[in-house]
């Protein structure tokens, strides 16, 4: 066995991570189903039905009935639309956020200590707690949820993209860039631009997993989403009584459904970075 | 030990500008709700309270002052170890933490310990075997915690072995009725299982898949082809050299994380009504307890700081070549 062979001999080859536009077709046909089913709804499947209490699941209610008679997967289908949709405005909120804090931190040098400062007091809190401070703030709600969202998943992006900004910034062909006499805006968009857009991208399917979770999170503790519109925590939360009383039915749905939604991002998210790390993984 | 002096010097410098923004940014925080602290804890009694009695109770709190003066108040308070008072639980924040703080950190310790160790060995195991079954599996469950919302697991794990299986109970540290000296070893553990199983699995997700990419670098490497070469099996090469290689880089990862696992907590509690500081959290929160909120958030700030100076301690005490750089 020569050296070459053992190298590549281990129980099979590391496989390389699939390409990204595999995964990325498979969340986005899971986004279009949550949020074109939870439109389609016929609207009395998320009715009070007093004939159907607490049901076990049957071909009528594939996951069961909770003690009110509402269908357990149609209130989900409903719960995980209002999640993704939070979650993308506030990974939307958060990737902006880290842009705009990575840019001023490269562009200037008092900048970038306010951000370092920003960022070490961002992440000197345990994350749900810092997130449940702000939600508290924001006085809970909806808009409570986002904003805390928003304002707490931006610091590794930030960091991130700052690196490759700087990195960027002082590299030669940025410098002979401007010795040619190319104005700013010409090497933001042609030397930036292609730079910290892949990671950019990556950043925000990163960030959108771990934002419903939160909200999940946030909502469960009764601190996020109002309890009269559908939203998986609440749904959690009121299971848990019924979980004590042997309807464990009602927890199987809404959990599932949150981690399927945030499993299909999160590796998305995955293969994407990978993709948009140079080769070599120098960073 | 000349390495731990300026790494303790540095850590200490950044907690001194740390603490006073951070107290600034919790105290803007806490002001900024639009919760009124006197209705929340009136509660269902407001047709009872009128409006002098109400303008009563805020002047007691000193909620009648601007807020800048509330904090000179507070800060001065807090300099000589008084925090305020909890409105929920009604006695100094200081009290409510010392006493529910052991509870938690119980909780986060034994699940931080057996995170570690499942972790690791589920990492090491993975990396041995890259590319093959036992790999995809591992990794294949990893990802799927680490996107597993905590409290589901929690709510699967009461649905399964505390209601289909009564083996566990599902609620609280003692069984109802008891209290603490009559409590029985053998009951407190068995309050412990549960929530402990939680926090742990949520804990591991981040170390299986950080040790297996640390390991697949090392397996890489000529010292490992070198071991392989003797006649070492992949599994013998990772769990001996490779399991030395990787600890102290998972250690030090797992510190820095533990913030993460009192965050993990807070959800815990609140489902296993485990009577500890995150519970504590989520009652302050609802409650509007704005003082207590201040105290918690300090606790949990000094707790992450604890946390990542063991990490860069444990980071530099397994690794010799860091020293020297730092030194």
């Amino acid at each position: 066995m020569t050296a070459l062979d053992i190298s590549a001999d281990g129980e099979g080859t590391v496989r390389g991570i699939r390409p990204p536009l595999h995964r990325g077709l498979w969340a986005a046909c899971l986004l279009i189903l949550v949020l074109g089913g939870s439109a389609l709804l016929p609207a009395n499947l998320l009715e009070i039905d007093a004939s159907a209490i607490g049901r076990a699941p049957d071909p009528g209610h594939p996951f069961g009935t909770d003690s009110l008679g509402r269908d357990v997967a149609a209130r989900t289908l409903a719960a995980l639309a209002m999640s993704v949709k939070v979650g993308l405005v506030a990974a939307t909120a958060s990737t902006g956020i880290a842009l705009l804090l990575s840019l001023a931190a490269a562009s200037n040098r008092v900048a970038d200590q306010a951000v370092g400062v920003l960022t070490e007091l961002a992440l000197g809190l345990p994350h749900f707690v810092l997130l449940i401070m702000i939600a508290y703030a924001m006085g809970g709600g909806t808009n409570g949820v986002v904003v805390a969202i928003a304002f707490t998943h931006w610091p590794r992006l930030a960091r991130l993209l700052r690196h490759e900004a700087q990195g960027v910034a002082a590299s030669d062909y940025v410098a002979a860039s401007q010795a040619l006499g190319r104005p700013a805006h010409w090497i933001a968009r042609h030397h930036m631009a292609p730079h910290l857009a892949p990671h950019l991208i990556a950043g925000f399917v990163l960030i959108f997993p771990h934002a419903i979770l939160h909200e999940a999170g946030l909502s469960f503790i009764g601190l996020g989403i109002e309890p009269h519109l559908p939203s998986i925590g609440v749904m959690l939360a009121e299971s848990l009584r019924e979980i004590i009383a042997g309807r464990w039915w009602v927890a199987v749905a809404p959990g599932a459904g949150l981690l399927l939604v945030a499993l299909a991002f999160e590796r998305f998210g995955e293969a994407l970075r990978v993709a948009a790390e140079p080769p070599g993984g120098a960073s | 030990m000349n390495w731990l002096r300026p790494l303790l010097l540095g850590r200490l410098l950044r907690l001194a500008w740390l603490l006073p923004l951070a107290t600034i940014g919790l105290f803007t925080l806490v002001s900024l709700a639009p919760i009124d602290p006197v209705q929340a804890y009136i509660g269902d009694l407001s047709a009872l309270v009128g409006p002098e009695q109400r303008a009563a109770i805020a002047a007691t709190w000193g909620l009648d002052q601007p807020a800048p003066e509330r904090f000179l108040s507070w800060l001065g308070g807090a300099m000589t170890g008084d925090l305020g008072r909890s409105l929920t639980y009604g006695v100094p924040v200081a009290e409510v933490i010392e006493r529910r703080l052991p509870a938690s950190l119980a909780l986060i310790g034994i699940a931080f310990v057996l995170s570690f160790v499942l972790g690791t060995a589920l990492g090491i195991a993975a990396a041995a075997s890259r590319g093959g079954r036992v790999d995809r599996l591992i990794r294949f469950v990893a990802v799927t915690l680490s996107v597993s919302p905590g409290f589901w697991i929690a709510l699967l794990l009461i649905a399964v072995f505390a209601v289909g299986l009564g083996w566990l109970p599902a609620c609280c540290a003692a069984p109802p009725g008891l209290t603490a000296a009559e409590t029985g070893m053998g009951d407190r553990l068995r309050h412990l299982v549960l929530p402990v199983a939680t926090l742990s699995l949520v804990g591991t997700a981040p170390l299986v898949l950080h040790t297996r990419q640390r390991l697949l670098g090392f397996l890489e490497s000529p010292a490992a082809l070198h071991l392989r070469a003797h006649g070492l099996s992949w599994r013998r090469v990772a769990f001996g050299a490779g399991l030395r290689h990787a600890l102290g880089p998972a250690l030090a990862l797992h510190l820095a994380g533990a913030g993460e696992l009192f965050g993990g907590s807070v959800l815990a509690e609140t489902i296993f009504a485990w009577p500890g500081l995150g519970q504590a959290t989520v009652r302050a929160a609802t409650g509007a307890d704005a003082p207590l909120l201040m105290g918690i958030g300090l606790a949990t700030l000094l707790f992450v700081f604890c946390g990542n100076l063991l990490a860069d301690v444990a980071a530099q005490l397994v690794d010799p070549r860091l020293r020297r750089t730092t030194a």
